[in-house]
């Protein structure tokens, strides 16, 4: 006797990122309960992401106590580079994969001390597409672009931009040389997230780093007394 | 390419339900997607045939239902399917509206099973 299969539809729901999001959710409780506020740090390669932690791990270290990771296809180069801050930094080699996913973060810190910290800093590796369809856990993240890469880049790249907190526009020292339209990046950040922040900084000359870094403390301030209350 | 990893995600999903139901075999998995999930339809459906070759899914099919973007309009007060990601401005009224209801999932919602 043969039985004759038969098939039938069965209802699921699952997310495909569940073990990213139950990792970030985990990593979220955790840096919440050390009273750490977490930036992680999204853009194209060559923005100039690096260059701008440098310098605000150097201006905060002072009066905060900061660390970083940093996520790199292949080399340690931008670990160096940012050593110079004299901040703990964590290189995070993904190999060939092309965003940090939650988990990774949780290994790389999984023998630092959170409530020693007041800031941690995540570089993701650069890339304006798969990051964005990863929770990391962090508190707010940034994607930054140059002047120098274009006004229509959120417009290219909508969903990193819709899944972000704040825009930087970085480099600024060079809009002028490279005819930079600061109305049309702006119109175009707006155009794929109304009501997005813009913040516009220089890392080399120094403009508007104040200024970002007012709006950090602001953020670490209001999720403290969030988080009190 | 960060589709492979997600379609490998999808066959582990797959194999736990095929395992909770005593090894049922699984003929197809559909999948919910939205345009803002950062993910290529196409680009997920190869990946996903390239990794089902060495897994016991290898005559699964993915189907993919592609779900709009869909906003909240604070001026028309209604929900609002969006056509296109580079402006998200109510197309009856030209709000911007960044109040986003849906568009962002990536989710299992059905198999079809064997028994």
């Amino acid at each position: 006797m043969t039985i004759q299969a038969t098939t039938r539809m069965v209802q699921v729901r699952t997310q495909v990122l569940k073990a990213n999001d139950n990792d970030a959710r985990a990593l979220r409780q955790r840096f919440h309960d050390s009273g750490v506020y977490v930036v992680s740090l999204v853009s194209s390669p060559g923005t100039g992401k690096t260059m701008f932690l440098e310098q605000t791990l150097k201006m905060l270290r002072s009066r905060y106590r900061c660390a970083a990771l940093v996520g790199d296809l292949a080399t340690e180069n931008d670990a160096k580079r940012l050593a110079r801050a004299e901040v703990p930094i964590r290189q995070i080699i993904t190999g060939s994969v092309c965003h940090l996913e939650a988990l990774m973060v949780k290994d790389a810190i999984a023998d630092w001390r959170l409530e020693d910290l007041d800031f941690l800093f995540i570089e993701n590796v650069g890339n304006l597409v798969c990051p964005a369809t990863y929770d990391l856990g962090e508190d707010l993240r940034l994607v930054l672009f140059s002047v120098t890469e274009g006004e229509d880049k959120p417009r290219k790249y909508p969903t990193i931009f819709n899944t972000a907190d704040v825009a930087v526009i970085t480099k600024v020292e060079l809009a002028a040389a490279v005819e930079f339209d600061r109305e049309a990046a702006f119109a175009s950040v707006q155009a794929v997230r109304p009501g997005m922040q813009i913040l516009e900084v220089s890392a080399k000359t120094g403009f508007g780093m104040p200024q970002w870094l007012q709006f950090l403390e602001s953020k670490r301030a209001e999720q403290r007394v969030g988080s009190n209350s | 390419m960060h589709e492979l990893s997600l379609a490998m995600s999808i066959l582990d999903i797959a194999g736990e339900e095929a395992d909770r139901r005593g090894g049922a075999v699984i003929k197809s998995i559909y999948l919910k997607m939205g345009p803002l999930s950062g993910v290529i339809k196409q680009a997920l459906v190869s990946a996903f045939d390239l990794a089902r070759e060495d897994s016991p899914f290898a005559d699964s099919q993915l189907m993919v239902e592609e779900v709009p973007l869909v906003v909240m309009c604070h001026v028309c007060q209604t929900e609002k399917i969006l056509p296109s990601l580079q402006d998200f401005c109510c197309p009856e009224c030209g709000t911007p509206c960044g109040d986003v209801i849906s568009g962002r999932e990536l989710e299992i919602v059905a198999m079809e099973i064997e028994e």
